[in-house]
């Protein structure tokens, strides 16, 4: 009898998981030079490949056949083959690239580069740079809007949002957040952007039309100290009902209630989380956790987190390919 | 003909500018601030790798700026440096009358305690603000602080309750004091004793270092200094040897030499510090390199502090969207300043005595060890308030 049960429920688990994710988890770990590769299915890591120094952000192409790397210490973008799992080509990208946006077309990168004060935008086909704009001190953010026309670029230590028109290539307006701000991350309705500050503390929701703070969202972790809650990943649900916020050394990723902007629940994951990620059906986030080298997957049904996959050192960033 | 044109032109535009100076300082968007140092001959340190450089402070300050300026690019407001160095042997005061005599209402300093009390108490100072960059003094924020003074390096007792912080979550309680001849020494030592009783460390035993080794680079010279640090350190039962050393002496001298095998720790050998070389936490790597780019040498403590003053100034003049130095210094001395530099903490100005709360860094010459404030030592507050002299028992009174 409990034999049978135990079957029975095993049975229901392999089930739900298949159901629930057939994606592949690729990880840049910035310390020891390699992107861990995740299998959706049983949570397991299964592979790791060697690639240039110093890897952070990563995107896959608008293909999933390849994935983009910010070898930042290499000076240059790789590309890993997703069938071959080897870096087929390098790109430019000027000096120090850590993070970047993909244009909806494909075509271009934009990359931010933190010591020259530059975003450079890279043809992916042609391999080469087409152009640097001039932005605030330490370039990080990168968030393009749904329909490709305007880039909003952060600057760590400017303090502002830069909106930068992608057919001109000019900045067209700067937002005053608070201090080091991380990420920009748009709504998939393009009405909003959402932006980061580490030190500030706080999450600022950017009006896209008005180009206006709406809504600054704070953090309160019981028995975390506010100096510990540095906000950077964020990821946005498509319908805009749901927000994750990672709290880096608060070790807690914030579900924000993207209507109201009510923050509902803290889970708490991994050490110093940073980057957050969908996968394909937005059922699961994916944080990385630099200092415990492990990424959670959260469940978003329940609002838990499910299970802690050990990858490698200071792990940064994280896509889930379907 | 094109070149007599062109001289015209200029003179034409040098005309105008002069004419619109005066205009600029009454509120346009030009934010300027004053440099004033003294060159000090600083003795040789012990070591012969780490000379002091001889534009410390001001290559932080000159940073700051190109970090404002790129800012300002995109706000509308530019940023001027008004560079006074005065000799060794030359007048402070007559450097600060010609900042002021520019208009200049925001002056970073790179002085030592008494010439800053002096040049802060000259008539001229009325209505001026110092960034003390220069100095660790508790006094300076204590018993002899003024209500125009801002501190931008962590005081002596700041760096000692960091370190001890760090001795006590390592359960390394029994500390054994060492303390040279300086004013600076016998400050740090008395801040040591303080932190003990604070954070529930134990000194041992405080001894004073009177040992002149003489003709150190001499060879041999080492094989007195390894028996006499064996002599001044026998028979006592200790787990950390503090030593309070600024001028560099003697201090590099006791690793490894002790009778018992005891990691050194303070001015030298794991060394809290507002900064330091193997610092790349927190961004900080970005910091270090555009320092390296410019100054062609790495950032030292006061470097820093410069750039923190000068960057404190551009915060509060991006966020209140003015250049009139009332306005800046009514912001950054107010809850809503937030100063990010690269230490993972909001910073900002503690009202009492006008010290910027900072997180301290512990390190020595090739790796960072560890960042006070430690886990688990609470502060009503703010946790950053555990380090340095708390509201209730300062001695300042801002008259």
């Amino acid at each position: 009898m409990p034999n049978g049960l135990i079957a029975a429920v095993a049975i229901a688990f392999l089930c739900t998981a298949r159901i629930t994710a057939a994606d592949t988890i690729y990880v840049s770990n910035e310390k020891d030079n390699t992107v861990t590769v995740v299998d959706g299915k049983t949570l397991e890591p299964v592979k790791t490949i060697p690639v240039g120094q110093r890897p952070r952000g990563i995107l896959l192409s608008k293909d999933a056949k390849s994935l983009y790397i910010c070898a930042s210490d290499s000076d240059h973008i790789e590309v890993l083959d997703l069938v071959s799992d080897k870096i087929s080509r390098t790109l430019p990208s000027g000096a120090d690239p850590e993070y970047f946006a993909l244009d909806p077309s494909g075509k271009l990168l934009y990359v931010a580069n933190e010591d020259d004060n530059l975003v450079t935008v890279v043809d992916i086909d042609r391999g080469e740079v087409v152009t640097e704009i001039p932005v605030g001190v330490e370039p990080e953010g990168m968030g393009i809007s749904p329909d490709g026309k305007y880039l909003v670029n952060t600057s760590e230590t400017t303090n502002m949002a830069h909106v930068i028109d992608t057919a001109t290539r000019r900045v067209i307006a700067n937002i005053l957040v608070d201090s080091r701000p991380r990420r920009a991350v748009w709504t998939a309705d393009a009405a909003q952007f959402w932006v980061s500050a580490e030190i500030g503390g706080s999450v600022s929701v950017v009006d896209a039309a008005k180009r206006e703070i709406v809504k600054r969202i704070t953090f309160a972790v019981p028995g975390v100290p506010t100096e510990a809650i540095q906000p950077v990943g964020i990821a946005i649900t498509r319908d805009r009902k749901l927000a994750f916020v990672g709290l880096g050394p608060a070790n807690r990723v914030a579900v924000v209630d993207a209507q109201s902007y009510e923050v509902l629940k803290y889970l708490l994951v991994g050490q110093r989380v940073w980057s957050l990620a969908f996968n394909p059906d937005q059922s699961r986030v994916y944080t990385t956790n630099g200092v415990s080298n492990d990424i959670s997957v959260i469940d978003v049904a329940s609002l838990k987190v499910i299970k802690s996959v050990p990858v490698g050192q200071a792990p940064w960033g994280v896509v889930s390919r379907p | 003909m094109s070149s007599w044109r062109h001289a015209t032109l200029l003179m034409v535009i040098l005309i105008v500018a002069a004419a619109l100076a005066p205009a600029a300082s009454a509120g346009e968007e030009t934010v300027r601030i004053g440099w004033l140092s003294q060159a000090v001959k600083r003795s040789l340190p012990l070591s012969y790798l780490d000379q002091p450089p001889q534009d410390e402070g001001i290559q932080g300050a000159r940073l700051g700026i190109a970090d404002n300026d790129t800012t300002g690019h995109f706000t509308g407001q530019s940023f001027i440096l008004a560079e006074a160095i005065v000799p060794e042997d030359g007048d402070v005061a007559a450097g600060l009358r010609e900042l002021t005599a520019k208009g200049i209402r925001l002056v970073v300093t790179d002085l030592a305690a008494p010439e800053l009390l002096s040049a802060a108490g000259m008539p001229e100072a009325v209505g001026i603000t110092f960034f003390d960059t220069g100095s660790a003094s508790d006094r300076l924020r204590g018993e002899d602080c003024r209500a125009n003074i801002l501190h931008l390096l962590p005081s002596h007792a700041m760096l000692a309750d960091g370190l001890v912080q760090y001795l006590v979550a390592k359960r390394w309680q029994n500390l054994l004091l060492v303390v040279g001849h300086g004013d600076g020494d016998r400050e740090f030592a008395g801040d040591i004793h303080h932190a003990a009783l604070k954070f529930q460390a134990r000194i041992v035993q405080e001894k004073p270092w009177t040992f002149i080794p003489g003709a150190r680079r001499t060879d041999t010279g080492h094989f007195a200094i390894q028996a006499e640090v064996a002599r001044f350190t026998q028979g006592i039962s200790y787990d950390v040897l503090v030593v309070a050393d600024e001028g560099d002496e003697f201090g590099d001298d006791l690793s490894y030499r002790t009778f018992d095998p005891r990691p050194v720790a303070g001015t030298q050998a794991l060394v809290p510090t507002a900064w330091a070389r193997p610092h790349e936490q927190w961004g900080a790597t970005q910091l270090q390199e555009r320092f390296l780019h410019r100054a062609k040498r790495w950032m030292t403590d006061r470097d820093y502090a410069a750039w923190m003053a000068v960057r404190a100034i551009g915060e509060a003049a991006t966020r209140t969207k003015s250049a009139d130095p009332a306005a800046i210094l009514a912001f950054m001395r107010g809850d809503r300043f937030e100063l990010a530099a690269y230490k993972g903490a909001r910073l900002s100005f503690r009202s009492w005595d006008g010290q910027l709360r900072q997180p301290v860094l512990l390190a020595d010459a090739r790796s960072l060890v560890s960042v006070s404030p430690q886990p688990g030592f609470l502060h009503q507050f703010s946790e950053l308030d555990t380090l340095g002299i708390d509201k209730p028992e300062t001695k300042c009174r801002m008259g």
